[in-house]
């Protein structure tokens, strides 16, 4: 929390002080089955609603059920970019959630625990944090008619939050309802009673009571969703009507809303035996006329990766979705890594040209998948989308899309057409584009769509002369779109010391470190790379005002001391300016780890 | 705030060449013959079976008056599958093993069309093995006739997944050892709704249950014995008549609905019987997912894209 001064209660016996804050970072720790991402989601949503900025993070374990889960959330009145460094509050379930997290609190922050299981406590931490114990588990079971579970101990959590932040207590019970009305109504009542409960419980031990500052009410209306909702609503806006997957974390929400979803727009998606089979049928239907998505995770990605070279070989459209996670192998699926670019950018065997974005925010992603559909029908190409399990998860608040006119209808045209060569090395633009089968043409010449190298109607061919034609022209369709794309804008000055390079969901964190920085007093900048296979051409320019470039991401330096995009920009540009800032600890940046790098690379 | 830099405005179909043309009464049309089916000459050697089955598709295609711009040719790879180049129709040449799942893309998005899949017992039993028993179990509605020689050809003769016991290939100089796979067992037992058996030397027989295949509502299979003279000589001279082999159909009383009895009659020893094992009628998953579809739609009524999306979005505030 930024300040703290204004007390707007006069100091009377038992009366805690209010203290008007701009913002502020709650951590919740607790058990997977606990509820805690409930509480995240009902804060996150009570942010967006009252115009303020939230921004969200979580952990699940992989594990079915038990196993330390956390979601922190940051509601603020003015530009929220990340979930937070260190956390103003921690409400801490169990033992060892406390013990865990507790090095996530500010010095002099407020830990919240739930005095029924957390019970040893070191002098030392007791005087570093201010320490407010409630009966969480006990009064729960009481507030439910005393049935001896403590189920809704998160939504009684919610209600201590609630009294302790002074939020607007009508809109909690509204979303409250929402969330709870449609079951059987002892369920609603019963969380009913758990928040007021919590509401009501008087906070003894408090010292002080928190008001947000109000938000200012600048876009119209926000809606507030997770970066997997938003990128499936955003593939549905784009006209995709058929997708087809395998079950992986974190991929499956954007499978389970596209299956669920689909049908009310005419569409299908199918849940395959397995990954192969899933992008298989997606080409299938791509080529049957209508660009289809496929998507995956970690090793999902490595099993794809035969069929996406014949989609660039056969060129054909389609989107691959990639919410990366820790790799390689298994590796860590409910962590963030950035390590798939090498894989989304150069998998497969051969030179297949393909086209790569990631988006930076939860907004973004449903951007990102309608242009993504975009320049798949456009190039005639597979397009990736890698965006990671942090952006998939965290949900963050975002001014409404207009979907009226957004919303494309791209259903394919099956009328007549005189004559057709597919891979027509002489078209003015140099694109391929395919007709979709159900086309009658009039020379009665069809064609085949092919992962063999072929003439211009798609039959196969061993002529050196064509597969050097046809390699140009999978290539160059590619440095035409790189004409298209916008040159990235510089964050803060176009010249000065440090130029921060980001890609993906790491925008947010290094753009606070830049605002930082700048705040110092030292010359840094920023640059968010949105394209990045093929890259947009110019961004030389943009390095030249630079004395260090350093690539922030989230993967291993490599043999050579560079990430994996650090290393693309080196071979692209030459430029030893271009070095690297890499972790893999599979979390997200905090804005110290990057202050911290960058400053000791240049001393 | 995001946007979007490349814009959905709408593109040119096709290549140079491609204008419109009036559409043509189906009373306007005349039945197409094998010489506006056919495309390149076959790259198979010389006496291969493939050829036959070749023929019969082309004859299919004439008989049943399908409309060339309705034929879909898939396949996968191996040397049964370079069919697609062959016929003269939109054709899709996939990746080893997975012609099935591409086949069920088209098949599930457009009803409108013949999808015919074409593939050798490598691609279907091997490496795309596990297509085959789901995409027989989920009765998506295609034709797949596999080419069996019971050898890779392609690579030059490595033992195939249907290599009897005791083949001996460049992989297995000493002969196979592993069991090989019943394709008809793995068919019924996959949920497969449509099961035959045929051979490429009796041509009236393919070309009747392929016709018998094609109309079938649901996954059809046809298991068609296709000698490679080159790298497995006289495979199925058992089954020829003309070889001093013996042609077995099934036997009348067989009953195609009769699972038990198809896993019988699929039991028996080289060369075996020929005809439809199996037969039986389930909803197909293009069924099944277009009720989804329009039960869902019922629920949407006349609402535009947009406006059920925006449905979606006001339950984000």
């Amino acid at each position: 929390m930024s300040n703290a001064p204004v007390a707007s209660t006069p100091p009377g016996d038992q009366q805690p002080k209010v203290s008007q804050v701009s913002e502020a970072v709650i951590r919740i720790a607790g058990n997977s089955q606990d509820g805690i991402q409930a509480i995240g989601g009902f804060l996150a949503r009570l942010a967006g609603r009252s115009e303020q900025e939230v921004m969200t993070f979580m952990t699940i374990p992989s594990t079915i059920s038990g196993g330390p889960s956390i979601f922190q959330v940051r509601i603020g009145s003015g530009e929220v970019l990340t979930a937070g460094d260190e956390a103003d509050i921690l409400l801490a379930f169990y033992q060892h959630s406390y013990e865990s997290h507790l090095n996530s609190l500010k010095k002099g922050g407020i830990v919240l625990y739930d005095a029924d299981h957390v019970k040893d406590f070191t002098p030392e931490n007791e005087t570093t944090y201010r320490h407010i114990g409630v009966n969480i588990s006990s009064l729960t079971v009481e507030a439910i008619g005393g049935t001896g579970r403590d189920k809704g101990k998160n939504v009684f959590a919610l209600g201590l939050i609630a009294r302790m932040f002074d939020l607007n207590i009508q809109k909690l019970h509204r979303l409250l309802e929402e969330r709870f009305g449609t079951k059987d109504p002892t369920v609603l009542q019963n969380a009913m009673n758990c928040f007021n409960a919590g509401y009501n419980y008087t906070l003894a031990t408090a010292e002080e009571l928190f008001r947000f500052t109000p938000g200012e009410n600048k876009h119209g209306h926000q809606v507030v969703t997770s970066g997997n909702e938003a990128l499936a609503y955003g593939l549905i806006a784009a006209g995709v009507r058929f997708g087809a997957g395998y079950p992986i974390t974190p991929w499956s929400d954007i499978m389970e809303l596209l299956r669920r979803e689909l049908p009310k727009y005419g569409g299908s998606f199918i849940q395959c035996e397995d990954e192969i089979a899933s992008i298989s049928m997606a080409i299938g239907a791509s080529y049957a006329g209508r660009v289809a998505v496929t998507g995956s995770s970690g090793p999902g990605i490595s099993l794809k990766t035969e069929a996406l070279g014949w989609a660039s070989m056969a060129e054909v459209p389609l989107v691959i979705v990639d919410v990366q996670r820790g790799g390689p192998s298994t590796g860590m699926p409910t962590n963030i890594e950035q390590s798939d670019l090498n894989i989304a950018c150069f998998g497969g065997h051969g030179d297949s040209p393909r086209v790569v974005l990631a988006p930076s925010s939860v907004e973004d992603c449903f951007y990102t998948a309608i242009e993504a559909v975009n320049i798949a029908r456009k190039y005639s190409t597979p397009v990736i989308i890698l965006t990671d399990q942090g952006i998939a998860t965290r949900i963050e608040a975002f001014v409404e899309p207009n979907l009226q006119t957004l919303c494309q209808d791209i259903s394919p045209d099956l009328s007549p057409i005189a004559e057709h060569k597919p891979y027509d090395l002489s078209a003015p633009d140099g694109i391929t584009r395919h007709v979709a089968p159900g086309t009658r043409i009039g020379t009665g010449k069809y064609p085949v769509v092919t992962g063999l190298e072929h003439d211009e109607m798609g039959h196969p061919t061993g002529s050196p002369k064509l597969h050097v034609a046809m390699t140009a022209k999978r290539r160059n369709k590619l440095r035409k779109l790189a004409e298209e794309l916008p040159v990235p804008k510089v964050f803060g000055s176009p010249e000065g010391q440090v130029l921060l390079v980001s890609w993906g969901s790491s925008q947010g964190p290094i753009q606070e470190a830049i605002k930082q920085a700048r705040a110092a007093g030292e010359a840094y900048s920023g640059l968010h790379i949105k394209y990045l296979n093929p890259l947009p051409n110019g961004l030389e320019n943009v390095f030249s005002g630079f004395r260090h470039i350093f690539v922030v991401e989230l993967n291993d330096e490599g043999f050579y001391g560079y990430g994996q995009f650090a290393a693309i920009l080196r071979a692209r540009y030459c430029d030893p300016r271009i070095r690297g800032i890499t972790k893999v600890d599979g979390l997200t940046w905090k804005v110290r780890e990057i202050l911290d790098a960058a400053r000791a690379m240049t001393r | 705030m995001s946007s979007i830099a490349i814009s959905g405005t709408s593109l040119p179909r096709t290549g140079l060449n491609a204008t419109p043309i009036p559409p043509l009464a189906d009373s306007d049309r005349k039945p197409l013959m094998k010489k506006d089916v056919s495309a390149d000459h076959p790259t198979w050697c010389p006496g291969c079976g493939d050829f036959s089955v070749l023929a019969l598709y082309f004859k299919l295609i004439e008989k049943r008056r399908i409309w060339h711009e309705k034929i879909m040719t898939v396949a996968g790879i191996g040397c049964s599958s370079r069919f697609p180049y062959f016929v003269q129709g939109h054709g899709a040449h996939f990746i080893h093993g997975r012609a099935l799942p591409f086949a069920s893309g088209v098949s599930i998005s457009r009803p409108d069309l013949h999808v015919f899949v074409f593939g050798g017992d490598g691609d279907a039993f091997s490496i795309g093995g596990n297509h085959f028993s789901h995409t027989a179990r989920r009765n998506i509605k295609m034709t797949y006739v596999v080419m069996d020689n019971m050898v890779y050809g392609l690579t030059k003769k490595q033992t195939s997944p249907t290599s009897p016991i005791g083949f001996k290939s460049k992989t297995d100089v000493w002969g196979n050892f592993d069991r090989p796979i019943n394709p008809m067992k793995q068919a019924i037992s996959s949920g497969a709704t449509f099961v035959a058996r045929t051979t490429h030397t009796n041509p009236n027989h393919v070309l009747a249950m392929m016709e018998a295949a094609m109309d079938h509502n649901g996954f059809s299979f046809i298991e068609c014995l296709s000698e490679c003279v080159e790298f497995y000589e006289g495979a199925f001279d058992n089954s020829n008549p003309r070889k001093g082999g013996k042609f077995v159909e099934v036997p009348k009383e067989h009953d195609i609905t009769d699972e038990y009895a198809a896993y019988r009659l699929a039991d028996e020893s080289a060369p075996g019987n020929f005809g439809i094992f199996y037969k039986v009628d389930r909803p197909t998953k293009n069924e099944n997912e277009t009720k989804v579809i329009s039960d869902h739609r019922a629920k949407v009524g006349n609402l535009a894209d947009w406006q059920i999306l925006q449905k979606s979005f006001d339950r984000m505030k």
